[in-house]
C-alpha cells in the first residue's frame, strides 16, 4: 500500500490529524476506564457490577446487546450523558474563573503528557524501526515529568478556589504527596538511562530509544529493565500510584476523612473532566512504566517484536507491523490500568503520615542507593 | 486471674516492606475476582422464602372454599396502627355456609400502615388471618397500597384447617335435635 498521499499533507495538518486522533482514543479509553473501574470492583467484591441498562430499542438486536448490556457499556453511555446534561451548579462561596479553570486545567498536562509517549513502532521498507509517536522528542520523559507534574496545580487550584476547608485540606495533601513522590520517581529512572546511554554516543531520554535498548538480541539486550533493575521498576510503580492520586495513595480525596478532597464542591461535567484527567494520567503513566521497564511493544522478554515478525514473515508490511505493536503495547497498558484497580481493592488507605514517611524515609533513600549502586555496576561494566 | 503476657514479635524486615502482605492480598482479590458472583439478581431471581416469614397479612379460606373470617373484628380492635377496617355482614340463608356466624362484607388493609407485626394472626379466634410469604408490595396510589377483600383472599388462598369447627357444632347441632340429647 501507498501512504505518500498522506505524507504529501502539509505537517501543521498532518500532526492536527494525528493529534485528534490521539485524543479520540484516549478520551474514550479514559472514559471506559470509569466503568472498568466499576466493573472490577464489582467482581472483586463478588457482585456482577451495572448490567441493567439498555436503550429499548437495542433490545432487537440478538447476541452483542446483551453482552454490551453484561458489561455495562450503556451505563457508561448514560453516565456520559448525565455528565454533559444534568445542571452544573458553581456554589456562591468559590472563586468563580479558579474554579471553574481548575478542571479544564487539569485536561491539559493529561492530554499533554501522550505526545511524546511512543504507542508502537513499525519497520518500514528500509527494515529500520519508525516509532508511532506524535513527538519522538530528544528530552521524551523529561518532557512528561515535566507536563506531569503540572497536573497537581490543578488540583491545589481547585482545593483553594472552592474556598471551604475540605477542598483545601485535599489540595494541600495533594501538593505535598505529589512533590514528595516525583523525587523518587524520578531518581528511580536515571539508571535506565544510564544504561541507554553508552558513553562516547550522543545522549538521549527518548522513550522510544529506550524500547530500542530492551529490543536487541542476546541475554543482556533482550532483558526487560524490569528484570535488570527490579528496585527502580519497584519505586516508580509505587511513585507511579502516588502520583496518579490511586489507592493507597490517594490522599487528596480520601472521602473517610475529606468528604472529597479536592472536588468536594464539583459536579456534573466539570468532577467528570477531573476523573477524565486523572485516568489519562492512569494510561499515560502505565504506558511509561511498560516503555521503560517492560520491553514497550516486544511481545515476551528476550523475544523481540522483530523476531516475531520475522519468524511469521510480515517484515515488508509496516501497516501490519505498526498495528500489531500498538495492540501488544495497548495490552500492557491495559494490564496495568487492570492492575491499578486490582490493588485499589486490595490495599486500604495509608495514613497520611504514612504517605509522608514512605515518600520520604523509605523510597527516596532507596532511590538514592539504587541510583548510586547502578552507577557503579554501570562504570565498573564500562571501564571492563 | 491468670493474665497471659503475649510476646509480640518485632516485625521482620519483609513484613516491614509490606511486600509479602500485599502480594497474598492480591492473590485473595484475585481469586473474589475469578469467583462466580453471590448476587441475586432479584426481579428475575426471587430469594428462597423460610417457612413461618411474616410477609403481607392475607385472608384464607378452608379446604371447603368457606372464608373462615367471621368477621369479629379483633383484628381490627388489636390492629396498633389501625390498618384494619372491617365492615360486618350477614351470610344469606340460602348459602351452603349458613350454619356460620357471620362473614365479612368488607375487609381492607391499608399496606400503608400496615408495620407486620402479626398481632392479627396472633388474635385471630378463627385462624383467618395469616402473615404468609408475599413480601413486596408496591403501587402507584395510596389507594393501590390498600388490599380490600378479594386482594386479601386471593393473596391467601386456602390453607389446611385442623378443626373445622363450624360444621362439627352443626353437626353437633343437628344430633341434638333429632338425638334430643347433647
Amino acid at each position: 500500500m501507498d501512504f505518500s498521499f498522506y505524507f504529501d499533507l502539509p505537517l501543521a495538518l498532518r500532526l492536527l490529524l494525528q493529534g485528534t486522533a490521539v485524543i479520540l482514543v484516549l478520551f474514550p479509553l479514559a472514559a471506559a476506564c470509569s466503568m472498568a473501574e466499576r466493573k472490577i470492583s464489582a467482581w472483586i467484591q463478588g457482585r456482577p457490577g451495572p448490567n441493567r441498562t439498555m436503550p429499548p430499542f437495542m433490545a432487537y438486536v440478538p447476541v452483542i446487546a446483551p453482552i454490551l448490556r453484561s458489561l455495562g457499556l450503556f451505563q457508561l453511555a448514560a453516565d456520559g450523558g448525565k455528565f454533559v446534561f444534568k445542571e452544573d451548579p458553581i456554589p456562591g462561596h468559590v472563586n468563580k474563573l479558579y474554579f471553574v479553570l481548575a478542571p479544564i486545567l487539569s485536561m491539559i498536562p493529561a492530554l499533554t503528557t501522550i505526545t511524546v509517549v511512543p504507542f508502537g513502532a513499525y519497520l518500514n521498507q528500509a527494515g529500520a524501526w519508525v516509532p508511532i509517536v506524535l513527538a519522538n522528542l530528544d528530552v521524551g520523559l523529561l518532557a512528561v515529568f515535566a507536563v506531569s507534574s503540572l497536573g497537581v496545580y490543578s488540583i491545589i487550584l481547585a482545593g483553594w478556589a472552592s474556598n471551604s476547608k475540605y477542598p483545601f485540606l485535599g489540595g494541600v495533601r495533594a501538593s505535598a504527596q505529589l512533590i514528595s513522590y516525583e523525587l523518587s520517581m524520578t531518581l528511580s529512572v536515571l539508571p535506565v538511562f544510564l544504561w541507554v546511554n553508552a558513553p562516547g554516543g550522543s545522549g538521549t531520554l527518548s522513550l522510544f530509544d529506550v524500547v530500542q535498548s530492551q529490543s536487541q538480541p542476546g541475554l543482556w539486550g533482550g532483558a526487560w529493565y524490569a528484570f535488570l533493575m527490579p528496585v527502580s521498576a519497584f519505586i516508580f510503580l509505587v511513585a507511579l500510584f502516588a502520583e496518579t492520586n490511586r489507592q493507597p495513595f490517594d490522599m487528596p480525596e480520601s472521602e473517610a476523612d475529606l468528604v472529597g478532597g479536592f472536588h468536594t464542591e464539583y459536579g456534573a461535567f466539570k468532577w467528570s473532566l477531573f476523573f477524565v484527567a486523572e485516568y489519562c494520567h492512569m494510561i499515560v503513566g502505565s504506558g511509561i512504566f511498560v516503555l521503560l521497564f517492560l520491553g514497550g511493544w516486544n511481545p515476551l522478554p528476550w523475544v523481540p517484536l522483530q523476531t516475531v515478525i520475522e519468524a511469521i514473515g510480515l517484515a515488508g508490511q509496516p501497516l501490519i507491523t505498526g498495528a500489531l505493536a500498538v495492540g501488544i503495547f495497548l495490552g500492557k497498558v491495559v494490564f496495568f490500568i487492570f492492575f491499578f484497580m486490582w490493588v485499589r481493592w486490595t490495599l486500604p488507605r495509608f495514613r497520611y503520615d504514612q504517605v509522608m514517611t514512605i515518600g520520604w524515609k523509605k523510597l527516596l533513600p532507596l532511590s538514592i542507593a539504587n541510583l548510586i549502586v547502578y552507577a557503579l555496576v554501570i562504570a565498573w561494566i564500562e571501564r571492563s | 486471674m491468670a493474665v497471659i503476657q503475649v510476646e509480640r514479635k518485632p516485625l521482620t524486615l519483609a513484613e516491614r516492606t509490606y511486600l509479602p502482605q500485599i502480594y497474598h492480598g492480591l492473590k485473595t482479590t484475585l481469586k473474589h475476582l475469578v469467583a462466580p458472583t453471590i448476587t441475586l439478581q432479584y426481579p428475575e431471581q426471587r430469594p428462597e422464602i423460610p417457612t413461618g416469614y411474616r410477609g403481607v397479612p392475607t385472608l384464607v379460606k378452608d379446604p371447603n372454599g368457606r372464608e373462615k373470617c367471621v368477621s369479629c373484628q379483633l383484628c381490627e380492635f388489636v390492629c396498633p396502627p389501625k390498618a384494619i377496617r372491617i365492615t360486618p355482614g350477614e351470610i344469606p340463608e340460602t348459602s351452603a355456609h349458613a350454619h356460620v356466624e357471620r362473614a365479612p362484607q368488607a375487609f381492607d388493609i391499608d399496606m400503608l400502615r400496615c408495620i407486620y407485626c402479626g398481632l392479627c394472626q396472633e388474635v385471630c379466634p378463627e385462624e383467618a388471618i395469616w402473615l404468609q410469604k408475599q413480601y413486596s408490595m408496591t403501587g402507584y396510589t395510596r389507594e393501590e397500597m390498600v388490599n380490600h377483600k378479594d386482594r386479601l383472599y386471593e393473596l391467601g388462598g386456602t390453607l389446611p384447617d385442623d378443626h373445622f369447627k363450624w360444621d362439627k357444632k352443626k353437626a353437633a347441632e343437628d344430633a341434638a335435635a333429632h338425638g334430643g340429647h347433647h
